[in-house]
């Protein structure tokens, strides 16, 4: 017997493309779009939501019988509240300038919609490990959005890639930089993550043309 | 009275929480096809923002931060408990978001109607967590200064939203490339705002001359509070100013 069943292999990767939490659900892009002005920090965010919701889809799953629904969003905050305590103490611990860097936006993974989302949407109703994979999943489409968003505004707006200058030296002026490129500044400010995720979504909806609204 | 003044202003235009840092998108983006709900939950976000911000700062300075607990008696004076911050912030505002909704479905039930879902939603706003966390990382002095700071941070929420909300109903009548109607040109719309509201960034500054006395205050007080990212935003900010008017 395969490790993955046809349905659980569709848990993952739906979530990928064509159920994307970013660009289709609308979730988690509170968190996503201010701390992906270096593809480092937007690769260290997509590995702390993949550990937060991988395993508090877990918790959630296997309490799902226990959990009074009064109460339930308050008993889901504080097992958020938790888990990213931990990757706070973690990041603080081993990579302290990154933490830097993230600031509070570590402390919002709490408020991300996608896993308060996939909490009420999927952990409620099924068991530990199908959560566990839907949890991989919907935070694996999350990163890949926020690396592809990071990489383009790192690449374009300072020509390095995780610190690394790949496009020449902009004060020698080598490689690109000798036939008069420059880096675009205004791709490392706030505003152009969301014309970033904006052209995301034309390409991927033009592509895809039943993902278009109506209005 | 000038720090008030300067907090008050400095929240809404500049640190605007959508357009400078991306708090409480999901909700903006998602309530924000009709004015009349946008303002609902507008005014619920001002409310819950400059209830729990000054709240939160008193849990802060009385609870969490190093040596807090020097109230309690010299033996607990070294304690540091802020790594409890964000649980003891997010039950705060768990609460404090359900008195709201009992409040909101006694007195207004028309308002609980059409904000529906999106009322306990606002438990997990990132705006409202953020405005906290903000509040704790700049290290606001004062409990006046901590409700200020809510007030004007709820206040540039709503302006955002009444906006976006204002420019989504009359994009309707627009010819929109289909695969960009609807979520696509909302993003796009929003990050075009952003960058007309990154122009206020000037306005503390005095438009950006360096010798300027508030200038250098504000650009000490950017390096004590959010080291490099902050800072570069406005200092980016002002040199563009500086190109558009040459």
């Amino acid at each position: 017997m395969a490790l993955l069943s046809k349905k659980d292999t569709s848990l993952i990767l739906d979530p990928l493309a064509d159920n994307n939490p970013i660009t289709i659900q609308v979730l988690g892009i509170c968190s996503a779009l201010a701390i992906t002005a270096e593809l480092k920090a937007s690769i260290v965010m997509a590995i702390s939501v993949l550990f937060v919701m991988g395993l508090g889809n877990v918790v959630i799953a296997l309490m799902r019988n226990v959990i009074p629904s009064k109460i339930r969003i308050i008993v889901q905050l504080i097992v958020v509240a938790s888990l990213v305590i931990i990757v706070d103490q973690v990041l603080k611990a081993f990579a302290y300038e990154l933490s830097k860097t993230l600031s509070v936006f570590v402390g919002l993974i709490i408020t991300n919609c996608i896993i308060m989302g996939r909490f009420e949407a999927f952990a409620l109703g099924n068991g530990p490990y199908r959560s566990f994979l839907d949890g991989v999943g919907n935070a694996a489409g999350y990163g890949v959005i926020l690396i592809i968003v990071g990489f383009f505004r790192e690449l374009l707006g300072s020509g390095t890639l995780l610190g690394i200058p790949v496009l020449g030296d902009p004060i020698a002026k080598t490689g690109l930089y000798s036939i008069g490129y420059e880096n675009n500044g205004f791709m490392l400010l706030s505003p152009m993550a969301l014309i970033v995720v904006g052209i995301i979504i034309w390409v991927q909806r033009s592509r895809n043309r039943a993902l278009i609204e109506e209005n | 009275m000038l720090e008030h003044i300067e907090l008050f202003f400095k929240s809404i235009f500049i640190d605007n929480m959508v357009f400078a840092t991306f708090l409480g998108m999901c909700s903006y983006l998602a309530v924000s096809k009709k004015v009349t709900t946008a303002v609902g939950l507008g005014a619920a976000v001002i409310f819950v923002l400059a209830v729990t911000v000054p709240l939160n700062w008193l849990l802060d300075q009385y609870l969490l931060q190093d040596g807090a607990l020097a109230w309690l008696g010299p033996e607990y004076a070294d304690y540091n408990l802020s790594f409890l911050s964000f649980i003891l912030f997010i039950a705060t505002i768990a609460t404090m978001v359900q008195l709201v909704e009992i409040v909101v479905e006694k007195f207004s039930p028309a308002l609980y109607n059409s904000l529906g879902i999106f009322l306990p939603l606002i438990a997990v706003n990132c705006a409202i967590l953020g405005g906290s966390l903000f509040m704790q990382s700049r290290e606001i002095a004062t409990l006046g200064l901590a409700f200020n700071y809510g007030l004007a941070s709820g206040i540039g929420w709503f302006l955002a939203i009444l906006a976006i909300a204002a420019i989504r109903e009359k994009i309707r009548y627009s010819n929109v490339p289909p695969p960009l109607r609807g979520l696509g040109i909302t993003f796009i719309i929003t990050g075009l705002m952003a960058i007309g509201f990154m122009s206020f960034g000037g306005m503390l500054t005095g438009g950006g001359s360096e010798d300027n006395v508030t200038d250098a205050k504000v650009a000490k007080e950017e390096e004590k509070k959010e080291p490099a990212k902050e800072e570069e935003l406005e200092e980016n900010a002002v040199s563009f100013n500086q190109a558009i008017n040459k």
